[in-house]
Protein backbone atom coordinates (compact mmCIF):
# COMPACT_ATOMS: atom_id res chain seq x y z
CA UNK A 1 0.00 0.00 0.00
CA UNK A 2 1.39 3.48 -1.40
CA UNK A 3 -0.87 5.58 0.07
CA UNK A 4 1.00 8.61 1.29
CA UNK A 5 -0.85 11.85 0.78
CA UNK A 6 -3.11 13.25 3.14
CA UNK A 7 -6.32 14.75 1.49
CA UNK A 8 -7.23 18.43 2.91
CA UNK A 9 -3.80 19.44 2.46
CA UNK A 10 -4.11 18.22 -1.38
CA UNK A 11 -7.48 20.29 -1.90
CA UNK A 12 -6.68 22.92 -0.11
CA UNK A 13 -3.28 23.28 -1.94
CA UNK A 14 -5.81 22.92 -5.14
CA UNK A 15 -8.72 25.48 -4.47
CA UNK A 16 -6.02 28.59 -2.52
CA UNK A 17 -6.08 31.42 -5.19
CA UNK A 18 -8.63 29.75 -7.24
CA UNK A 19 -9.54 32.57 -9.24
CA UNK A 20 -12.55 31.67 -11.26
CA UNK A 21 -12.22 27.83 -10.65
CA UNK A 22 -15.31 26.30 -10.72
CA UNK A 23 -15.22 22.78 -9.02
CA UNK A 24 -17.78 19.85 -8.24
CA UNK A 25 -17.31 17.57 -5.42
CA UNK A 26 -18.42 14.02 -4.68
CA UNK A 27 -20.60 12.83 -2.19
CA UNK A 28 -18.66 12.62 1.27
CA UNK A 29 -14.97 12.67 2.02
CA UNK A 30 -14.23 14.71 -1.27
CA UNK A 31 -17.05 17.07 -0.22
CA UNK A 32 -15.86 17.47 3.38
CA UNK A 33 -12.42 18.14 1.96
CA UNK A 34 -13.69 21.10 -0.32
CA UNK A 35 -15.75 22.64 2.52
CA UNK A 36 -12.69 22.42 4.68
CA UNK A 37 -10.76 24.23 1.75
CA UNK A 38 -13.39 26.91 2.16
CA UNK A 39 -17.11 26.28 1.45
CA UNK A 40 -17.04 28.85 -1.57
CA UNK A 41 -19.97 29.39 -3.78
CA UNK A 42 -18.61 28.25 -7.07
CA UNK A 43 -18.48 24.41 -5.16
CA UNK A 44 -21.26 22.50 -6.05
CA UNK A 45 -20.84 19.99 -2.71
CA UNK A 46 -23.23 16.79 -4.10
CA UNK A 47 -24.46 14.80 -0.86
CA UNK A 48 -26.43 12.37 -3.25
CA UNK A 49 -26.63 10.73 -6.64
CA UNK A 50 -23.51 8.66 -6.01
CA UNK A 51 -21.36 8.22 -9.72
CA UNK A 52 -22.46 11.60 -11.03
CA UNK A 53 -20.14 14.17 -10.04
CA UNK A 54 -17.91 13.75 -13.68
CA UNK A 55 -20.83 13.94 -15.78
CA UNK A 56 -21.97 16.76 -13.51
CA UNK A 57 -17.92 18.29 -14.70
CA UNK A 58 -18.86 17.50 -18.18
CA UNK A 59 -22.09 19.30 -18.39
CA UNK A 60 -20.58 22.68 -17.03
CA UNK A 61 -17.25 22.40 -18.60
CA UNK A 62 -19.34 22.25 -21.82
CA UNK A 63 -21.66 24.83 -20.77
CA UNK A 64 -18.41 27.40 -20.34
CA UNK A 65 -15.58 26.47 -22.27
CA UNK A 66 -13.97 30.15 -21.00
CA UNK A 67 -13.23 28.42 -17.19
CA UNK A 68 -11.40 26.16 -15.73
CA UNK A 69 -13.59 23.30 -14.24
CA UNK A 70 -12.30 20.53 -11.76
CA UNK A 71 -14.16 17.77 -10.20
CA UNK A 72 -13.15 16.01 -7.04
CA UNK A 73 -13.83 13.45 -6.12
CA UNK A 74 -13.58 9.63 -4.35
CA UNK A 75 -12.24 6.10 -5.61
CA UNK A 76 -15.60 5.10 -4.68
CA UNK A 77 -17.72 7.65 -6.62
CA UNK A 78 -15.56 7.26 -9.81
CA UNK A 79 -15.70 3.67 -9.81
CA UNK A 80 -19.99 4.01 -10.02
CA UNK A 81 -19.23 6.05 -12.60
CA UNK A 82 -16.79 4.42 -14.74
CA UNK A 83 -18.32 5.33 -17.72
CA UNK A 84 -18.18 8.51 -17.82
CA UNK A 85 -14.54 8.24 -18.28
CA UNK A 86 -15.69 6.95 -21.54
CA UNK A 87 -18.34 9.69 -22.03
CA UNK A 88 -15.74 12.68 -21.29
CA UNK A 89 -12.75 10.61 -23.33
CA UNK A 90 -15.15 10.79 -26.49
CA UNK A 91 -16.04 14.82 -25.77
CA UNK A 92 -12.26 15.94 -24.55
CA UNK A 93 -13.14 19.08 -23.04
CA UNK A 94 -10.12 21.11 -22.50
CA UNK A 95 -10.99 23.02 -19.78
CA UNK A 96 -11.74 19.76 -17.05
CA UNK A 97 -10.00 18.24 -14.59
CA UNK A 98 -10.80 15.12 -12.71
CA UNK A 99 -8.96 14.38 -8.70
CA UNK A 100 -9.96 11.20 -7.72
CA UNK A 101 -8.79 11.21 -4.02
CA UNK A 102 -7.94 7.72 -3.71
CA UNK A 103 -7.85 6.25 -0.11
CA UNK A 104 -8.62 2.75 -1.88
CA UNK A 105 -11.59 2.85 0.80
CA UNK A 106 -15.29 3.53 1.14
CA UNK A 107 -15.05 5.90 3.70
CA UNK A 108 -18.57 6.78 4.45
CA UNK A 109 -19.52 3.14 5.43
CA UNK A 110 -16.80 1.68 7.37
CA UNK A 111 -13.74 1.63 5.27
CA UNK A 112 -14.13 -1.39 3.20
CA UNK A 113 -11.53 -1.74 0.74
CA UNK A 114 -12.51 -0.39 -2.84
CA UNK A 115 -11.31 -1.50 -6.19
CA UNK A 116 -8.32 0.47 -6.00
CA UNK A 117 -7.21 -1.59 -3.12
CA UNK A 118 -7.56 -4.67 -5.36
CA UNK A 119 -5.49 -2.99 -7.73
CA UNK A 120 -7.42 -1.77 -10.01
CA UNK A 121 -5.82 1.35 -12.30
CA UNK A 122 -7.98 4.04 -12.46
CA UNK A 123 -5.10 6.30 -14.21
CA UNK A 124 -4.92 3.61 -16.92
CA UNK A 125 -8.26 3.63 -17.40
CA UNK A 126 -8.43 7.26 -18.16
CA UNK A 127 -5.48 7.33 -20.39
CA UNK A 128 -7.53 4.55 -22.18
CA UNK A 129 -10.26 6.56 -22.53
CA UNK A 130 -8.60 9.17 -24.08
CA UNK A 131 -7.82 11.48 -21.05
CA UNK A 132 -4.91 14.33 -22.66
CA UNK A 133 -3.26 13.51 -19.61
CA UNK A 134 -4.04 10.78 -16.77
CA UNK A 135 -1.11 9.95 -14.08
CA UNK A 136 -0.96 8.34 -10.41
CA UNK A 137 0.20 11.41 -7.71
CA UNK A 138 1.98 10.06 -4.73
CA UNK A 139 3.63 12.62 -3.10
CA UNK A 140 4.15 16.04 -2.36
CA UNK A 141 6.04 16.70 -6.07
CA UNK A 142 3.91 15.37 -7.81
CA UNK A 143 0.83 17.08 -6.18
CA UNK A 144 2.41 20.53 -6.81
CA UNK A 145 2.66 19.96 -10.51
CA UNK A 146 -0.83 18.79 -9.69
CA UNK A 147 -1.99 22.63 -9.11
CA UNK A 148 -0.40 23.82 -12.33
CA UNK A 149 -2.54 21.08 -14.71
CA UNK A 150 -5.67 22.04 -13.13
CA UNK A 151 -5.92 25.73 -13.27
CA UNK A 152 -4.05 25.60 -16.62
CA UNK A 153 -2.84 22.64 -18.30
CA UNK A 154 -4.57 21.60 -21.72
CA UNK A 155 -7.65 18.89 -20.60
CA UNK A 156 -9.17 16.35 -20.26
CA UNK A 157 -6.49 15.65 -17.53
CA UNK A 158 -7.04 12.65 -14.95
CA UNK A 159 -4.95 12.40 -11.09
CA UNK A 160 -5.89 10.07 -9.23
CA UNK A 161 -4.06 10.81 -6.28
CA UNK A 162 -3.17 8.16 -3.39
CA UNK A 163 -3.88 9.46 -0.05
CA UNK A 164 -4.03 8.01 3.54
CA UNK A 165 -7.10 5.97 4.68
CA UNK A 166 -7.88 8.51 7.68
CA UNK A 167 -10.77 9.52 9.53
CA UNK A 168 -11.26 13.59 9.60
CA UNK A 169 -13.17 15.66 11.28
CA UNK A 170 -16.36 16.08 9.51
CA UNK A 171 -16.94 19.80 7.55
CA UNK A 172 -20.18 20.13 6.29
CA UNK A 173 -21.14 22.24 3.28
CA UNK A 174 -24.58 23.36 3.18
CA UNK A 175 -27.25 20.51 2.25
CA UNK A 176 -29.98 22.13 0.67
CA UNK A 177 -29.35 21.68 -3.34
CA UNK A 178 -31.62 24.31 -4.53
CA UNK A 179 -30.03 26.68 -2.66
CA UNK A 180 -26.62 25.38 -3.38
CA UNK A 181 -27.63 25.07 -7.45
CA UNK A 182 -28.60 28.98 -6.96
CA UNK A 183 -25.70 30.38 -5.61
CA UNK A 184 -23.54 28.59 -7.98
CA UNK A 185 -25.49 30.26 -10.72
CA UNK A 186 -26.08 33.02 -9.62
CA UNK A 187 -22.09 33.68 -9.09
CA UNK A 188 -21.52 32.43 -11.84
CA UNK A 189 -23.96 34.06 -14.38
CA UNK A 190 -25.34 37.04 -12.22
CA UNK A 191 -29.13 38.00 -11.05
CA UNK A 192 -30.12 37.40 -14.72
CA UNK A 193 -29.47 33.53 -13.50
CA UNK A 194 -32.86 33.72 -11.69
CA UNK A 195 -35.14 34.70 -14.42
CA UNK A 196 -33.00 32.61 -17.03
CA UNK B 1 -38.37 20.76 -42.75
CA UNK B 2 -39.93 21.11 -39.21
CA UNK B 3 -43.56 19.60 -39.64
CA UNK B 4 -43.45 19.68 -43.89
CA UNK B 5 -46.14 17.00 -44.53
CA UNK B 6 -45.71 14.77 -47.91
CA UNK B 7 -48.27 12.86 -49.23
CA UNK B 8 -47.53 9.17 -50.51
CA UNK B 9 -50.54 8.11 -52.38
CA UNK B 10 -53.53 8.92 -49.06
CA UNK B 11 -50.89 8.45 -46.12
CA UNK B 12 -49.96 12.08 -44.63
CA UNK B 13 -46.75 11.51 -43.22
CA UNK B 14 -45.16 14.02 -40.63
CA UNK B 15 -41.58 14.27 -39.91
CA UNK B 16 -41.63 14.11 -36.19
CA UNK B 17 -38.37 14.20 -35.52
CA UNK B 18 -37.78 17.03 -37.44
CA UNK B 19 -40.88 18.66 -34.92
CA UNK B 20 -39.01 17.90 -32.18
CA UNK B 21 -35.73 19.14 -33.37
CA UNK B 22 -37.46 22.57 -34.07
CA UNK B 23 -38.44 22.06 -30.63
CA UNK B 24 -35.69 21.83 -29.10
CA UNK B 25 -34.28 24.88 -31.12
CA UNK B 26 -36.88 27.35 -30.31
CA UNK B 27 -36.32 26.09 -26.23
CA UNK B 28 -33.01 26.88 -26.80
CA UNK B 29 -31.34 23.36 -25.77
CA UNK B 30 -27.31 23.56 -26.50
CA UNK B 31 -26.59 19.86 -25.21
CA UNK B 32 -28.21 17.08 -26.19
CA UNK B 33 -26.78 13.56 -24.61
CA UNK B 34 -28.53 10.40 -25.41
CA UNK B 35 -28.38 6.41 -25.38
CA UNK B 36 -29.46 5.54 -28.74
CA UNK B 37 -32.30 3.84 -29.90
CA UNK B 38 -34.01 3.29 -33.61
CA UNK B 39 -36.47 5.32 -32.69
CA UNK B 40 -34.54 8.17 -31.73
CA UNK B 41 -32.54 7.84 -35.27
CA UNK B 42 -33.56 10.54 -37.14
CA UNK B 43 -33.30 13.27 -34.28
CA UNK B 44 -29.88 12.15 -33.11
CA UNK B 45 -28.59 13.20 -36.86
CA UNK B 46 -30.66 16.46 -37.00
CA UNK B 47 -28.57 17.04 -33.68
CA UNK B 48 -25.62 16.16 -34.43
CA UNK B 49 -25.62 18.43 -37.98
CA UNK B 50 -26.41 21.05 -35.93
CA UNK B 51 -23.33 23.35 -34.96
CA UNK B 52 -24.83 25.17 -32.25
CA UNK B 53 -26.28 21.67 -30.21
CA UNK B 54 -22.79 20.02 -28.25
CA UNK B 55 -23.95 16.37 -28.19
CA UNK B 56 -22.97 13.37 -26.07
CA UNK B 57 -23.10 9.77 -26.86
CA UNK B 58 -23.41 8.28 -23.44
CA UNK B 59 -22.26 4.98 -22.14
CA UNK B 60 -25.29 4.65 -19.82
CA UNK B 61 -28.81 6.82 -19.44
CA UNK B 62 -27.82 8.24 -15.66
CA UNK B 63 -24.74 9.95 -16.94
CA UNK B 64 -27.73 12.13 -18.67
CA UNK B 65 -29.28 13.16 -15.65
CA UNK B 66 -25.43 14.80 -14.11
CA UNK B 67 -24.83 16.24 -17.49
CA UNK B 68 -28.06 18.13 -17.96
CA UNK B 69 -27.52 19.66 -14.11
CA UNK B 70 -24.17 20.39 -14.54
CA UNK B 71 -25.08 22.08 -18.23
CA UNK B 72 -27.72 24.18 -15.96
CA UNK B 73 -25.41 24.78 -13.09
CA UNK B 74 -23.37 26.42 -16.19
CA UNK B 75 -25.89 28.38 -17.71
CA UNK B 76 -26.91 25.93 -20.63
CA UNK B 77 -30.40 23.88 -21.17
CA UNK B 78 -30.42 20.13 -21.96
CA UNK B 79 -32.50 17.43 -23.22
CA UNK B 80 -31.62 13.53 -22.36
CA UNK B 81 -33.02 11.03 -25.40
CA UNK B 82 -33.15 7.19 -24.34
CA UNK B 83 -35.89 4.26 -24.77
CA UNK B 84 -37.68 3.09 -22.20
CA UNK B 85 -35.60 0.20 -20.66
CA UNK B 86 -33.12 3.00 -19.59
CA UNK B 87 -35.00 4.50 -17.46
CA UNK B 88 -34.55 2.42 -14.71
CA UNK B 89 -31.20 3.10 -14.61
CA UNK B 90 -31.64 6.73 -13.96
CA UNK B 91 -33.55 6.58 -10.82
CA UNK B 92 -31.17 7.20 -8.18
CA UNK B 93 -29.41 10.08 -10.49
CA UNK B 94 -32.86 11.82 -10.29
CA UNK B 95 -32.55 12.78 -6.95
CA UNK B 96 -30.46 15.54 -8.38
CA UNK B 97 -33.86 17.00 -9.61
CA UNK B 98 -36.00 15.63 -6.99
CA UNK B 99 -33.02 17.82 -4.21
CA UNK B 100 -31.89 20.89 -6.47
CA UNK B 101 -34.41 21.43 -8.75
CA UNK B 102 -32.75 20.74 -11.74
CA UNK B 103 -34.73 21.23 -14.84
CA UNK B 104 -34.37 17.73 -16.58
CA UNK B 105 -35.99 16.84 -20.07
CA UNK B 106 -36.33 13.67 -21.47
CA UNK B 107 -37.43 12.18 -24.21
CA UNK B 108 -38.18 7.91 -24.27
CA UNK B 109 -39.19 6.56 -27.04
CA UNK B 110 -41.59 3.54 -25.66
CA UNK B 111 -40.55 -0.45 -26.36
CA UNK B 112 -42.89 -3.13 -24.70
CA UNK B 113 -45.95 -2.03 -25.47
CA UNK B 114 -48.46 -2.95 -27.99
CA UNK B 115 -47.44 -4.70 -30.56
CA UNK B 116 -44.09 -5.42 -29.35
CA UNK B 117 -42.28 -8.76 -30.39
CA UNK B 118 -39.29 -8.63 -27.84
CA UNK B 119 -40.60 -9.93 -24.40
CA UNK B 120 -37.55 -8.98 -22.90
CA UNK B 121 -38.59 -5.36 -23.49
CA UNK B 122 -41.66 -5.66 -21.86
CA UNK B 123 -40.69 -5.64 -18.11
CA UNK B 124 -39.03 -2.20 -18.04
CA UNK B 125 -40.99 -1.08 -21.01
CA UNK B 126 -44.56 -1.63 -18.78
CA UNK B 127 -42.57 -0.40 -15.73
CA UNK B 128 -41.69 2.93 -17.35
CA UNK B 129 -44.48 5.18 -16.33
CA UNK B 130 -44.65 4.09 -12.43
CA UNK B 131 -40.81 4.48 -12.31
CA UNK B 132 -40.85 7.92 -13.64
CA UNK B 133 -43.35 8.69 -11.26
CA UNK B 134 -41.20 7.10 -8.40
CA UNK B 135 -38.24 9.71 -9.60
CA UNK B 136 -41.12 12.53 -9.33
CA UNK B 137 -40.94 13.23 -13.17
CA UNK B 138 -43.67 14.77 -14.92
CA UNK B 139 -45.08 12.66 -17.98
CA UNK B 140 -46.56 14.10 -21.15
CA UNK B 141 -47.25 11.28 -23.46
CA UNK B 142 -46.80 11.73 -27.55
CA UNK B 143 -49.22 9.54 -29.50
CA UNK B 144 -49.56 11.32 -32.61
CA UNK B 145 -46.71 12.95 -35.06
CA UNK B 146 -48.69 16.20 -35.24
CA UNK B 147 -48.61 16.93 -31.38
CA UNK B 148 -45.25 16.54 -31.98
CA UNK B 149 -43.79 20.34 -31.66
CA UNK B 150 -46.45 21.34 -28.96
CA UNK B 151 -45.82 18.40 -26.74
CA UNK B 152 -42.27 18.91 -26.54
CA UNK B 153 -42.32 22.62 -26.35
CA UNK B 154 -45.18 21.87 -23.11
CA UNK B 155 -42.38 19.30 -21.49
CA UNK B 156 -39.48 21.45 -21.81
CA UNK B 157 -41.42 24.97 -21.01
CA UNK B 158 -42.19 23.20 -17.29
CA UNK B 159 -38.51 21.28 -17.48
CA UNK B 160 -36.93 24.88 -17.67
CA UNK B 161 -39.37 27.80 -17.07
CA UNK B 162 -40.47 26.16 -13.73
CA UNK B 163 -37.51 23.72 -12.73
CA UNK B 164 -38.90 20.37 -13.07
CA UNK B 165 -37.93 17.16 -14.55
CA UNK B 166 -40.12 15.95 -16.86
CA UNK B 167 -40.22 13.31 -20.12
CA UNK B 168 -41.90 13.12 -23.06
CA UNK B 169 -43.24 8.96 -23.59
CA UNK B 170 -43.38 8.52 -26.98
CA UNK B 171 -45.51 5.65 -28.29
CA UNK B 172 -43.90 2.50 -29.61
CA UNK B 173 -47.16 3.20 -32.84
CA UNK B 174 -45.59 6.39 -33.70
CA UNK B 175 -42.42 5.27 -34.13
CA UNK B 176 -42.99 1.97 -35.86
CA UNK B 177 -42.76 -1.80 -34.28
CA UNK B 178 -39.17 -3.59 -34.79
CA UNK B 179 -40.14 -6.69 -36.59
CA UNK B 180 -36.97 -8.97 -35.99
CA UNK B 181 -37.13 -9.98 -39.65
CA UNK B 182 -34.72 -9.19 -42.32
CA UNK B 183 -36.21 -6.31 -44.99
CA UNK B 184 -36.04 -7.38 -48.35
Amino acid sequence: MSARLHRRKVVKALLENRGGLLVIAGLGSSAWDCTAAGDHPLTFPLWGAMGSACMMGLGLALAQPKRRVLVVTGDGEMLMGLGSLATIGAQRPRNLAVVVLDNERYGETGMQKSHTGYRVDLAAVARACGFADSRIVRNSTEAAALRVGVHRGRGPLFYQVKVRPETLPLMLPPRDGAYLKHRLREALLGRKAATD
Amino acid sequence: MPGKESKASSVTIIDWPAAIHRALKLQRVGQVSYVPDAGHKRLIELCHADKDMAVVPLTTEEEGIGLAAGAWLGGERAVLLMQSSGVGNCVNALTLAANCKFPLLMLVTMRGEKGERNPWQIPMGQATPETLKLGAVRIFRLDQAAEALDTVSAAARLAFEDCAATAVTISQRLIGIKSFREEP
